[in-house]
């Protein structure tokens, strides 16, 4: 992927201004739309997900506390994973964007909520509400892109260590909330300036540490603890941190979806100075991604598998964006916007395609074919271990070779 | 027993974190003791054909009240949550249960949405039961001044003074001391809620009722009321209706020396303007106009204010409005926070503008 500005092909080039701005005034449109709609029927929706959650969480635990019995272990597992998803993905993610701070129920309001995550309520809006969903897709502005530890973009030059990416990329995944909780301290960048004696880093710190150790000890301790009358402690133990893992990865699957798969844009840093509400629109239509299928599978994303329409409108009730999806779909055609939509295992090979082939240099998945492997491999360990002169010779090879092969195949399309 | 409760709490909050257990025990028993106090709706009752009265079972923790009190309940009117007060209006109920009596008003959002479209079942939340518009229990001659729907606190008062069963009427010897007359105002007898009470408790010689139906004898003129109440020196007044006619009630017992307690309810509404001053908790205030964005009229006027995407997407600005009314730039929709109504709403600062005074809970 390269930043949109950069592109051969624009595919805003074809826009006017006047169009930008009438897309945002569709939009707005749209959210209105809904705004007047909203009523008793989204308020019961998000109060029966939520009660749901709660009676699957609590009965998911009371068989656990059996665990030691085979299949109490893997029906409780598969309803703490399931609480766990839903508690984080339909409920906390939307609760905390506001999304239903229009009920004005004190407790489910996005000031008030907290969630089974390690990371603090208050950092992840800061960074997720405030940095991520104002300068989505932005380089250098959107960290969530992930550039602060992986190699996102062909423009990052390559060094040997990106090989790692895609076991690094599955590590994270493992540990996904972890992940997060240390992204929303920037842990990287306070380690990297060797600023860990700040005190706002201090504070949120502390923060992030009380959360992580309530959660371990519901997870880890107490639930273990209740389950020892049935001689099920460690059995509960592992349940735990079963569901974990599996709200972990599933969590990290979608979100992978929403911005990393092929298709999707990204921008730079200085195209969003005067950026318009208009402009806003249209690099979030652009910057997202949607995951297709079943009403089941929309629930279990947090409808996040509605991206692109959370994206424009990340504050409207997470219910309402498939009622919408088809005049937002309907709209990118009217502009000749691609909307980028798939099925869940499409899109999450297409999100990892994309992470393992700019974990080589650039051009070098491209011009590989099963023929001429063996002598790929060996420039590819000549760049691993070559000084960065040899490492810039044989980038160039592998440019011209991609590009050659490019060539031939729009001659037999062509023909 | 104290350590043992206090370990057994902490267990059960290590065990839910980050929820209380509340909020499981929730699930199945919302009405239990030490809950939120909330009640469900048992019963609509029509009492004429734009008003309706509701028992209600409340939680375990209701601690009663004192006839003539009021309840403020919390109901969801289109998802979002309303508070109102209403007089209790239940006789002694051995079962526990309360009832309010609702008055459709026109306008009357939360009235409409209780006397036409709430359901038996339907749960609300309570406060428990305030006011000081009670009869004090020695006795004593009274006169009652109600209008339209100002009759629900008195009927409350009256039918524990006289509780009405199968075989009539009772006079207890409680409110043997109790000499009461009625003055009620209506735009018509059919319109009169608990019309049907009055007359009984009337017939059975509990209470002298005058009634003055606006279709019979014309609007009361207040200096009718010594021609129909004549010993009104001896007694002591009080009131519920709308703010016209207590006013000039006041103004008539003022000018006799004699005093007046009253219950009012409707709480008197602002239009909403363009701008406003913008007060803060602390006392300081902002004057800002009808399309600049609060956060930016505060910040510029020296107010450190929370803020982030600046653009009405990520909630990082919001602050609780007490009172007053603000008006979103995008769409121009008018929020308004009445005390006591809506409690205070948290808006958005970066994307509403001010649409006349209004307070924020922010210093």
């Amino acid at each position: 992927m390269t930043v949109i500005q950069k592109k051969a092909d624009n595919p805003i080039a074809h826009l006017s201004r006047e169009d930008i701005e009438q897309i945002g005034v569709e939009l707005d449109a749209i959210r209105q739309e809904v705004v007047d709609s909203r009523g008793a029927k989204d308020a019961a929706y998000i109060r029966r997900v939520i009660k749901t959650q709660r009676s699957v969480e609590l009965g998911s635990r009371a068989v656990l506390l059996f665990s030691a019995f085979p299949p109490a272990w893997v029906l409780g597992t598969a309803g703490l994973s399931l609480s766990k998803i839903l508690d984080n993905m339909e409920i906390g993610h939307n609760i905390l964007h506001g999304q239903w701070d229009w009920m004005r129920d004190p407790k489910i309001h996005s000031t008030t909520w907290d969630w089974d995550h390690a990371t603090p309520a208050e950092q992840w809006k800061r960074s997720h509400n405030e940095l991520h969903h104002t300068y989505t897709n932005v380089i250098g502005k959107d960290n969530d892109l992930g550039y602060g530890i992986m190699r996102v973009d062909e423009d990052q030059p390559w060094v040997p260590r990106y090989l790692i990416q895609p076991v690094w990329n599955f590590i994270n995944a493992c540990v996904f909330e972890y992940g997060i909780a240390a992204y929303d301290l920037e842990l990287g960048v306070v380690l990297r300036k060797k600023d860990t004696k700040n005190p706002v880093f201090r504070a949120n710190l502390k923060k992030v540490l009380g959360k992580i150790r309530k959660q371990a000890t519901k997870d880890y301790v107490v639930h273990p603890l209740l389950s020892i009358p049935t001689g099920s402690f460690v059995s509960t133990l592992l349940a735990n941190a079963t569901a974990n893992v599996v709200r972990n990865l599933w969590a990290h699957s979608v979100i992978m979806c929403g911005h990393f798969p092929e298709g999707v844009e990204t921008f730079e840093k200085r195209s969003i100075d005067g950026e318009t509400k208009g402009d806003w629109y249209v690099r979030q239509m652009l910057g997202s991604a949607n995951i297709s299928g079943s009403k089941l599978m929309h629930i279990m994303t947090g409808n996040l598998s509605h991206q692109v329409e959370h994206h424009l409108f990340p504050d409207l009730p997470s219910n309402r964006y498939g009622e919408i999806a088809p005049k937002v779909q309907a709209l990118f055609e009217k502009y000749g916007l691609n909307y980028c939509a798939r099925p869940l295992v499409p899109q999450v090979y297409s999100a990892w395609h994309r992470v393992v082939r700019l974990s080589l240099p650039n051009d070098w998945l491209d011009s590989t074919t099963r023929e001429n492997l063996p002598e790929q491999l060996v420039k590819l360990y000549k760049m691993v271990t070559g000084t960065p002169r040899e490492r810039r010779a044989i980038q160039v090879s592998l440019t011209r070779a991609a590009r050659a092969r490019r060539a031939r195949s729009d001659e037999v399309l062509a023909a | 027993m104290t350590l043992l409760r206090t370990r057994v709490r902490r267990l059960a909050e290590a065990a839910t974190t980050p929820l209380v257990p509340a909020d499981f025990f929730d699930l199945f028993a919302p009405l239990r003791r030490g809950a939120e106090l909330r009640g469900r709706i048992e019963q609509v009752r029509a009492e004429t054909k734009d008003a309706a009265t509701l028992v209600i079972r409340p939680g375990a923790d209701w601690a009663g009240h004192v006839p003539g009190q009021y309840v403020r309940i919390g109901i969801d009117v289109d998802g979002v949550r309303q508070w109102r007060a209403y007089s209790l209006t239940h006789g002694p109920l051995a079962d526990g249960r309360i009832s309010i009596t609702v008055k459709a008003v026109p306008d009357g959002l939360v009235s409409h949405h209780l006397v036409h479209r709430t359901h038996p079942g339907t749960l609300v939340h309570l406060e428990q039961a305030a006011g000081d518009f009670v009869l004090p229990p020695s006795g004593g001659r009274f006169l009652f001044v109600t209008a339209g729907s100002g009759i629900t606190p008195v009927i409350g008062m009256l039918r524990n003074l006289f509780p009405s069963t199968d075989e009539g009427v009772l006079r207890p010897t409680r409110s043997a001391r109790h000499d009461v007359v009625v003055v009620h105002v209506a735009p018509s007898r059919p319109d009169s809620i608990f019309i049907r009470d009055l007359e009984a408790l009337d017939r059975a010689g509990a209470i002298r009722l005058v009634s003055r139906y606006d279709d019979v004898h014309g609007v009361l003129d207040i200096d009718e009321l010594p021609a129909l109440v004549p010993d009104l020196v001896e007694r002591r007044t009080l009131a519920c209706g709308p703010a016209g006619l207590l006013d000039a009630l006041q103004g008539f017992l003022d000018g006799k020396g004699l005093e007046l307690l009253t219950e009012q309810f409707r709480t008197a509404r602002v239009e909403p303007g363009e701008g406003g001053t913008v007060s803060f908790a602390d006392g300081r205030s902002v004057t800002a106009d009808g399309s600049t964005p609060i956060l930016d009229a505060a910040e510029d006027a020296g107010v450190l204010m929370p803020s982030g995407c600046r653009m009405g997407i990520c909630y990082g600005c919001v602050l609780p409005m007490t009172e007053g009314s603000v008006r979103d730039l995008r769409n121009g929709e008018i929020t308004t926070a009445v005390p006591g109504e809506s409690g205070a709403i948290k808006i958005q600062t970066c994307i509403h503008a001010a649409a006349g005074a209004c307070q924020l809970d922010h210093s």
